[in-house]
């Protein structure tokens, strides 16, 4: 069960429970509070954090580094939309493309990121191409497992009763099965683009001169620590942004679903 | 709706069905003969698990029977078609399309062009009492209007055959009366053969020319009757004697099933016992 309260209050709260955080965090960091298992004594404090953050603004670098990033993690996403969501529509609906296709593919989902990069790069002609490739294997696994639930989770009467009516099996798959999956696709593809930008770190490990990733990880060998915390947070408000608008899209293409959904 | 030459007659003659395969294989219907002549509203009454549902499967060309014939003007079935239009008891409306996109659906699939769709669509709304909402979603409305909706879905193809199995029995007393009525006044206009499905005496007493009573496992033909009442039909039918009597009569026969012996072949059967499978018919005095 979930209360209906006023929509200033939920707002009211969602900031409290940012602001706590930060709050933790610049006592922790201030005081170099020291737990049993961690330390706080080498995080930065939010202030060097938000120096830092200003510092990037002017170098007019940031510009470079965001679109780089958003080009990566956009082209890699955009083909695991493709692939994703073709594979699971032939996999939830055929039994013998399901038994074709998802073995090999159940294999290749534990695989982490970080462990594609040596043969990505081997694979792929140039270093971008691969980066789009290991953001690629971020996003597919969400988008193809979800575009799978929702073929399989239709409701067969709904295909019977549309064959009655004259729906011929392309009309059935135009008409029926997208439709009928297309809330779970939504779900699969905002899902992939936060997994998307979580691979980013590890694509842009590989090599280059700009992307968000890069940024963060060479802050840390040249032990720059409040960059590093600058490009995490960047990659959070650049994923959770995506995401959000992902969903944004989706509810759109699905307005039928929202009339059902829980009531804000 | 333009009215066409009568057909949708139905030729069914020693029709078996089995479901299963080999070890648990077993007759659903047992040699079933009777014929439908166009634009005749027969009832098909029996308890659950007769094989009511699965006649109407085949007659929409979901099933396929296992011997004997079955042909619908003089054709053989092979899959479902427009022309054999089959309604559930639960509404199968696309939950992504508005009412008047579902009415419609059909006109789409032949490629009717978009105006023209929405045009019959509208007409038949009317006809089915639901000219107002034909741009709500399917989820927005009641049980008895999205079942209208289905009819009014189904009815836009101009079927030789109306196919209902039990269209109103998740619906609440009151609405079920209503939508009894709705059907007959359809019925009247369109002049097609329907072949309505239920476990409701009552029900199938009002609605239908000819009701065929059913027995359970394997489905056969108990006993056809012959109603005579003139139409148009309304509610008052029901408190008519000859009516109960009929009812009486109906109630025995299945109640005198019900407590027959079960069919060998049922003995072994995993799931409920066999005495648990059946629905008493529902009666209201």
């Amino acid at each position: 069960m979930r209360a209906n309260y006023p929509l200033t209050c939920r707002w009211a709260l969602r900031f409290a429970s940012v602001a706590a955080c930060l709050l933790f965090w610049q006592i922790a960091s201030t005081h170099h509070l020291t737990f049993d298992l961690i330390t706080f004594e080498h995080v930065p404090t939010p202030m060097s954090v938000l120096e830092a953050a200003w510092a990037l603004l002017q170098s007019n670098k940031l510009l470079q580094h965001l679109s780089s990033s958003l080009s990566r993690v956009f082209s890699g996403y955009l083909m695991a939309a493709l692939v994703g969501m073709a594979l699971g529509l032939a996999i939830g609906r055929w039994h013998r493309a399901e038994d074709l296709l998802l073995p090999p593919l159940e294999l290749l989902r534990p695989i982490p990121a970080v462990a594609w990069i040596p043969l990505a790069i081997l694979m792929f002609p140039s270093s971008e191409l691969s980066m789009i490739f290991i953001t690629f294997t971020g996003a597919l696994f969400p988008i193809l497992l979800n575009t799978i639930h929702g073929v399989e989770a239709i409701d067969k009467r709904l295909i019977a009763s549309a064959h009655s009516l004259g729906a011929k099996p392309a009309a059935i798959l135009r008409e029926v099965i997208l439709p009928g999956a297309a809330p779970s696709i939504v779900t699969g593809l905002a899902i992939g683009m936060g997994t998307s930008w979580f691979c980013l770190v590890t694509a842009e490990m590989i090599s280059g001169q700009f992307g968000i990733g890069y940024y963060t990880w060479e802050s840390y060998v040249i032990q720059n620590y409040p960059d590093v915390v600058v490009g995490m947070l960047l990659i959070g408000l650049l994923g959770m942004g995506s995401s959000a608008l992902v969903k944004h899209l989706g509810a759109l293409a699905t307005p039928w679903y929202r009339t059902q959904g829980k009531t804000a | 709706m333009t009215t066409r030459e009568l057909s949708g007659r139905i030729d069914i003659e020693h029709l078996s069905l089995y479901l299963g395969e080999e070890k648990n294989r077993l007759e659903a219907l047992h040699d079933l003969s009777f014929t439908v002549t166009p634009g005749e509203f027969i009832c098909i009454l029996g308890p659950s698990g007769c094989g009511k549902s699965t006649l109407l499967g085949m007659l929409a060309g979901h099933l396929r029977h296992s011997s004997g014939t079955l042909l619908v003007d003089d054709r053989t079935i092979d899959g479902p078609s427009p022309e054999r239009g089959l309604v559930f008891q639960h509404p199968t409306l696309l939950p992504w399309r508005n009412v008047l996109d579902n009415v419609a659906f059909g006109l789409k699939m032949r490629g009717t062009n978009k105006a023209d769709r929405h045009r019959q669509a509208r007409e038949i709304l009317d006809l089915v009492g639901l000219g107002d909402v034909t741009q709500c979603w399917p989820s927005q409305l009641s049980g008895g209007m999205q079942q209208r909706v289905e009819i009014a879905r189904v009815l836009i193809n101009q079927p030789r055959l109306l196919l209902m199995d039990e269209p109103f029995g998740a619906l609440d007393a009151q609405t079920r009366l209503n939508m009894q009525e709705l059907l007959l006044h359809l019925w009247n206009h369109i002049c097609t053969t329907v072949v309505f499905v239920t476990h409701d005496i009552d029900e199938a007493l009002f609605l239908a020319d000819r009701v065929l009573v059913m027995s359970p496992r394997p489905g056969r033909i108990l006993e056809e009757l012959n109603l005579d009442f003139p139409r148009p039909r309304s509610t008052q039918l029901m408190t008519n004697t000859r009516f109960a009597r009929l009812k009486r009569h109906c109630f025995d026969l299945l109640r005198h099933e019900e407590n027959r012996q079960p069919h060998p072949a049922f003995l072994n059967l995993p799931g409920k016992r066999h005495s648990e499978t059946f629905t008493t018919p529902r009666i209201t005095l």
